[in-house]
């Protein structure tokens, strides 16, 4: 059924007319051309799908758009502030902490939830923090370094 | 300007000169001036299906306001030749990394290429590419000598800007030497390359030049596409490789708003202008199939394969086998099984198609877009010149995105339905579809004399096919055989395709081989890296082995140890590679983790060291997955796994220490690097399991109940 749903995207209010069991990952991808956020496998298994609703990283795959409702949704496009690239970014570039590039931004939107949940994340936690996001290329090693920096360089931020 | 009889052809004439009778590509790139060249051989299908140059198949551009572009049909998937490439091209040329562009995969920009496989892009390319390059920059240092009316000895080159040595005011840019010019010259291969003391970029660790547009979600990827007035597909699938479809009702999807129903013969899809709607459409069809049955499953497929393999082929022999077998003093005679492996790149497969009249513009996930081309040309009945195909970032391929099916598919959906379409595959379609890496089985018989020394080897290696089928120890009588090809299927054989996968045949020889050496190092009671080296004459294997034991801090035990520590060597192309890993076994349940890797290679000159470090970690790390769980469940032609519910990849948790080292060889022709080190997985984790528990696993995956049933036996 069709319905008017308000939400957040990235900072900026929007309104979107549609049937409110679609779920996220195609509305933010076709209505809203919002191509960062990937699809992998539609069932929750993979993690490239990830977006923050209200800061906590969820698999849009899985999430039907009325969920959304009233709340503030962060994709990938959404995670620099006014053209300055989230220290996140950064750091998965600098660390070459990507090959294809097709999970990143699930990974680097679910370090953010991370991060705000460990700012000072053991290696174990960034393990068990981001169990279950795929990577098919084996970039995990620079992953895990890549959360590191990323952390040294948001302290006292 | 007049030096050189090569220098004043316009563009034009040059082409008449090739006989490059397609429209010309060289028109989109404006004045400059280009340098023509050949990357290895244009292979001999290849020239049948079409005009070809056959003088070259890449050029590199200098334009008009200095930016240098290299036009080739490789492209970049994540293993990182759109930085190693630009490196060679800006090292040679003197200009700035940042200066470079690549222009890759492009079928109307970029001359004919056969694809992106084999690490052939660093190895194959890297030398005439340089070489290309260092033409284009001995014409600008002719031009600029011209210009400045000095002799060409005198001048030197930096960031693309040509000085007087003994006075830097006197200077020239690449970019005033190219404006206005249009000229296009073929590489004479006379210029001369720089050594390596002399590489400013070449052998520098450099990052990703593709990260940005990748952290930020600006890269697109095919499915990423979206023309306006474009409908998503879903198409009808089979249960089964093996099934007939007896009935279809059509009716329920049509009753959908918007939804489009396309009916052409074998193919059935609806199309949505929302790909989730498209997806419910689907769920409205009814179709009933004829489905064969069939007892075929990953456990019987091995007698089958074993019963349906034809006569081998020699890949190699010395000595005497028959002699060999009757004067050892121990033999081996043991049978090494190799489920079937999925892909599975994080990307399914995906194209979005334009047919409009008899023209067609595809962006396919490809590792082959001419081939697309051709195919789709093809399918559609249309001249090949009328096919333009653009692939965008490929989310990962690993040889999987040879076939291109789905660019085959959104091609004749939007020839049918009049109106751009894309295809982008669900998970399931992934796994159904995939051109799997093939089950095998792989027969050795061996024997050592009285002194421990291996006296004899017979290698059978059935449908893994010959890469990594010839070993490299010093073994006085040996024959190896491969039996069928591990490329493609012959009926009959696979229930389903089969095709290259990251290093194809070799992960499978490359187990088989370095179990069944630690096997006779175990049973001569030798440590297995003595025993390796005291059967090893290649200086470079030696090498590896040795840099890898002492990186790994080895002291000689023979095994079974109680370690868990393990080793392999292999070869892969052109790179020699030794690994030694160290594992904990759980003795209640037989699972193995893997604690530790030390992986040590030679493969020649190394353009980008941060490049091939990486390739080196991710093969590592994809290593772990069909070393340790990866295996495709079936019935018949029936693929059951549809998801990574049931089919494991490696996740964070399994990672463990890597330790790369990569030799220094730089004056070396650079070799392979984005699949040697994963062919080592197999082995030296099946080793380092017989190290800690002393059980042999002698089937991939080494899951927990092969070693756990492996230990009762032990």
């Amino acid at each position: 059924m069709e319905e008017l749903i308000k939400f957040t995207l990235n900072g900026k209010p929007v309104e979107v007319t549609a049937d409110g069991d679609r779920m996220l990952l195609w509305v933010l991808r076709v209505d809203l051309g919002l191509t960062g956020t990937k699809y992998g496998c539609g069932e929750s298994y993979c993690g490239a799908c990830t977006v923050l609703v209200d800061e906590k990283a969820t698999h849009s795959c899985m999430t039907p758009l009325k969920m959304v409702q009233g709340k503030s949704v962060v994709t990938i496009e959404g995670l620099a502030n006014n053209g300055e690239m989230h220290p996140l970014q950064r750091a998965f570039m600098e660390n070459d902490a990507l090959q294809c590039g097709y999970c990143t931004p699930g990974m680097i939107l679910h370090a953010y939830e991370l991060l705000k949940k460990h700012p000072n994340p053991t290696e174990g936690e960034i393990v068990n923090g981001m169990e279950q996001n795929l990577c098919r290329c084996g970039a995990h090693k620079r992953i895990i370094e890549a959360i590191q920096a990323a952390a040294q360089a948001m302290k006292g931020v | 300007m007049r030096q050189n009889s090569d220098l004043d052809l316009d563009f034009t004439d040059r082409l008449a000169d090739i006989q490059f009778s397609r429209r010309s590509f060289l028109k989109v790139t404006g004045g400059g001036i280009i340098i023509l060249f050949l990357l290895g051989d244009i292979p001999a299908w290849g020239q049948g299906r079409q005009p070809l140059p056959t003088d070259f198949n890449a050029f590199l551009h200098i334009a008009e306001d200095g930016r240098v572009s290299l036009y080739t049909g490789k492209i970049e998937m994540g293993q990182g030749v759109v930085t190693s490439l630009a490196q060679m091209l800006a090292d040679e040329l003197d200009v700035a990394l940042d200066s470079v562009d690549m222009v890759m995969g492009d079928t109307d920009l970029c001359p004919w290429d056969m694809g992106t496989f084999g690490s052939m892009s660093t190895r194959s390319f890297g030398p005439p590419l340089r070489a290309a390059a260092a033409e284009g920059r001995l014409v600008l240092m002719e031009m600029a000598a011209a210009k400045l009316g000095k002799p060409a000895d005198q001048l030197t080159v930096e960031g693309g800007v040509v000085y007087l040595k003994s006075d830097k005011s006197v200077k020239v840019s690449y970019a005033e030497l190219a404006k206005g010019q249009k000229i296009a010259r073929k590489a004479s291969g006379k210029a001369p390359l720089k050594t390596p003391d002399q590489f400013k970029i070449m052998g520098t660790p450099v990052t990703r030049r593709d990260a940005r547009e990748k952290v930020t979600g600006k890269a697109k990827y095919a499915a990423d596409i979206q023309l306006p007035g474009m409908l998503y597909a879903r198409i009808l699938r089979p249960p089964s490789h093996a099934s007939k479809r007896t009935s279809l009702d059509v009716s329920g999807a049509r009753q959908i708003a918007g939804v489009e129903v396309i009916e052409d013969g074998d193919l059935v899809a609806v199309l949505h202008k929302y790909p989730d709607v498209a997806e419910k459409a689907l769920t409205k069809i009814r179709a009933t199939y004829d489905t064969p049955a069939s007892d075929l499953n990953e456990k019987t497929i091995f007698d089958h394969l074993l019963k349906v393999a034809p006569q081998g082929n020699s890949v190699g022999r010395n000595g005497d086998i028959q002699k060999g077998k009757s004067e050892a003093a121990k033999t081996f005679e043991m049978t090494y099984l190799d489920g079937y492996r999925a892909h599975a790149p994080m990307e399914p497969h995906a194209a979005v198609a334009n047919v409009e009249g008899n023209k067609a513009r595809v962006w396919p996930s490809s590792q082959t877009p001419f081939p697309a081309k051709d195919e789709i040309a093809r399918t559609l009945g249309i001249p090949p010149a009328n096919v333009h195909i653009t692939p965008p970032f490929v989310g990962g391929g690993f040889g999987g995105k040879s076939v291109n099916q789905q660019a085959v598919e959104a091609a004749r959906l939007s020839k049918l339905c009049g109106k751009p379409v894309q295809v982008a595959w669900t998970r399931e379609e992934e796994f159904f579809y995939d051109a799997f890496r093939p089950a095998a089985v792989v027969k050795i018989n061996s024997g050592l004399d009285g002194e421990g020394r291996m006296l004899f080897w017979d290698y059978h290696v059935y449908w893994a096919g010959e890469r990594g089928a010839q070993h490299f120890y010093t073994i006085p009588n040996s024959s190896t055989f491969a039996h069928g090809s591990g490329w493609g299927t012959q009926p009959g054989t696979h229930p389903f395709a089969t095709g290259a996968w990251r290093a194809p045949g070799n992960n499978t020889n490359t187990f088989a081989r370095e179990s069944q050496i630690d096997i006779m190092a175990s049973a001569a009671g030798v440590d297995p890296v003595e025993f390796r080296l005291k059967h090893l004459s290649n200086a470079k294997m030696q090498r590896v082995l040795k840099t890898a034991a002492e990186k790994f801090g080895w002291t000689p035990a023979a095994a079974p140890s109680g370690r868990g520590f393990g080793v392999a060597c292999g070869t892969d192309a052109g790179t020699s590679v030794a690994a030694i890993a160290e594992v904990e076994v759980n003795k209640a349940t037989g699972k193995a983790t893997v604690k530790r890797v030390v992986c040590v290679q030679d493969m020649g000159l190394v353009i980008n060291p941060q490049g091939a470090t990486i390739q080196m970690e991710g093969c590592i790390t994809m290593g772990l997955g069909y070393a340790l769980a990866e295996d495709i469940h079936f019935m018949g032609g029936a693929v059951l796994d549809v998801n990574f519910g049931t089919y494991q990849i490696p996740r964070f948790s399994w990672l463990p220490k890597i330790e790369t080292v990569i030799i220094d060889a730089r004056n070396d022709a650079p070799q392979g690097g984005g699949e040697p080190a994963i062919i080592t997985m197999g082995g030296v984790i099946a080793n380092a399991i017989f190290d800690a528990v002393g059980a042999r696993v002698m089937q991939m995956p080494l899951t927990a109940d092969r070693v756990k049933e492996a230990m009762k036996k032990a």
